[in-house]
């Protein structure tokens, strides 16, 4: 009679991971998905053209920056999202958002809405859908004409995250109202004066051509000021305590997707400023002067949300502002 | 004194909860084997929320850790926030 004698037998990997992705962890240990997916993928070298309509730069080029990195791959994105996680992690935030609709359409919580608070929401929040298309365009350019995969996927995920809030924007507003709501919403932001002012700076924002500046202009400094003033300071604290909690729920992804990119925001800002005196002192100078500008342009957003207490609310965002950049070590 | 442990299967989702675990734990220690990573420690083992949302630089839900888990050996004391083995009543 014989027997099969089954014996467990390890294998042992000759590597544990890529060559290029073992020089930037320090030597060849297991890396992770996003190490393997982010690290050593920027291409650099044997460019055959320079692009043709800027020929002072090759194709990927870092000196499009003047913010200097000996290594742009330091830029890291604390969330580690490479497509696989920032997809499951954005189709969980969908679902969350579906049962949110579900919820409030099987109650039809927006016919009880009142008149007034439904009419503010729709003019505050309708021409932000433009604000965030903007976003989404700044990131593509970052994610075009930065440097280093590290920096440059997780600006294609931050501008399809842009791209989200505007069609979740645009839901909000099929829901609320007529298809003419988009339309009036574009009208204020295309004429009102009250939304020119931001219409500019965001306008402004799209022709800059340093990847690093728009990263600050945009990602920390617009909507650092933005998304705590809509979300926090009119939505969560001056329409829900008035009827308004349905509206809420269904931007509940806005703010949450805010506090979860702020991450990587900061840890790119604090990272890039921490490696020359030179890079803090121009990260701290376009933080000032684009949350300067960024002020300037929502003053009257603040007012047309909130009244008379717009200012107080938008002082206190940039007070928040002020110390997120000082923990993100920039000069005060 | 008597090891508490545990073991969960060796893939990209229990890698950050293995790395939390043993920088929470200096006693612990981490056998690789074939598909599994177990991991020992005398008398107690501690999984913090907090120390796997530092690894992977967003929110964790101490429950998904479940997903992954294979066996383990000790007396559970498990909140929302931590998981705790030990051979204390």
């Amino acid at each position: 009679m014989t027997t099969i004698d089954l014996q467990q037998r390890e294998i042992k990997p000759l590597r544990n991971t890529f060559d290029h992705v073992a020089r930037l962890i320090g030597g060849d240990k297991p890396a992770s998905r996003y190490q393997e997916a982010t690290l050593g993928a920027q291409p650099t070298a044997n460019f055959h053209y320079r692009p043709t309509w800027e020929p002072q730069y090759e194709l990927f080029d870092a000196s499009r920056s003047a913010i200097k990195l000996a290594d742009w791959y330091v830029l890291r994105d604390p969330r580690q999202y490479y497509y696989a996680t920032w997809t499951m992690a954005r189709s969980r935030q969908q679902e969350a958002v579906e049962t949110n609709y579900q919820f409030v359409d099987s109650r039809k919580l927006l016919g009880k809405l009142p008149d007034d608070v439904r009419a503010h929401a729709c003019q505050v929040l309708m021409p932000l859908r433009h604000v965030a298309w903007a976003g989404n365009m700044n990131n593509c350019f970052i994610a075009a004409y930065g440097y280093g995969t590290a920096l440059t996927a997780a600006a294609t995920f931050h501008s399809m995250d842009h791209l989200g809030v505007a069609q979740y924007l645009t839901r909000l507003g099929l829901a609320l109202d007529e298809p003419g709501v988009l339309e009036a919403g574009k009208n204020d932001w295309l004429s009102d004066p009250r939304w020119q002012v931001l219409r500019r700076h965001v306008e402004d924002m799209l022709v800059l051509k340093d990847p690093m500046e728009i990263f600050v202009a945009q990602n920390l400094a617009l909507d650092g000021l933005l998304y705590p003033l809509i979300y926090g300071a009119f939505i969560d604290d001056h329409l829900a305590t008035r009827g308004g909690t349905s509206i809420a729920l269904l931007t509940g992804f806005m703010p949450e997707w805010h506090d979860e990119s702020a991450r990587w925001v900061d840890a790119v800002t604090k990272t890039a400023a921490a490696e020359s005196p030179e890079n803090k002192a121009l990260i701290t100078g376009w933080a000032k002067a684009w949350g300067n500008r960024a002020m300037a342009a929502l003053t009257p957003v603040a007012e047309i949300a909130l009244g008379s207490a717009g200012q107080a609310a938008l002082a206190a965002v940039r007070a928040d502002y002020n110390a997120r950049c000082k923990k993100a070590g920039l000069e005060a | 004194m008597s090891n508490v442990f545990i073991a969960f299967q060796a893939n990209e989702e229990s890698r950050p909860i293995v790395d939390a675990i043993l920088a929470d734990n200096p006693q612990a220690t981490a056998v690789h084997s074939p598909g599994l990573v177990k991991i020992d420690c005398p008398q107690r083992l501690v999984i913090k929320r907090e120390s796997i949302e530092e690894q992977i630089g967003r929110s964790f839900d101490l429950q998904q850790l479940h997903i992954n888990l294979v066996t383990l050996s000790g007396n559970i004391d498990e909140d929302d926030d931590q998981l705790t083995l030990s051979w204390t009543h």
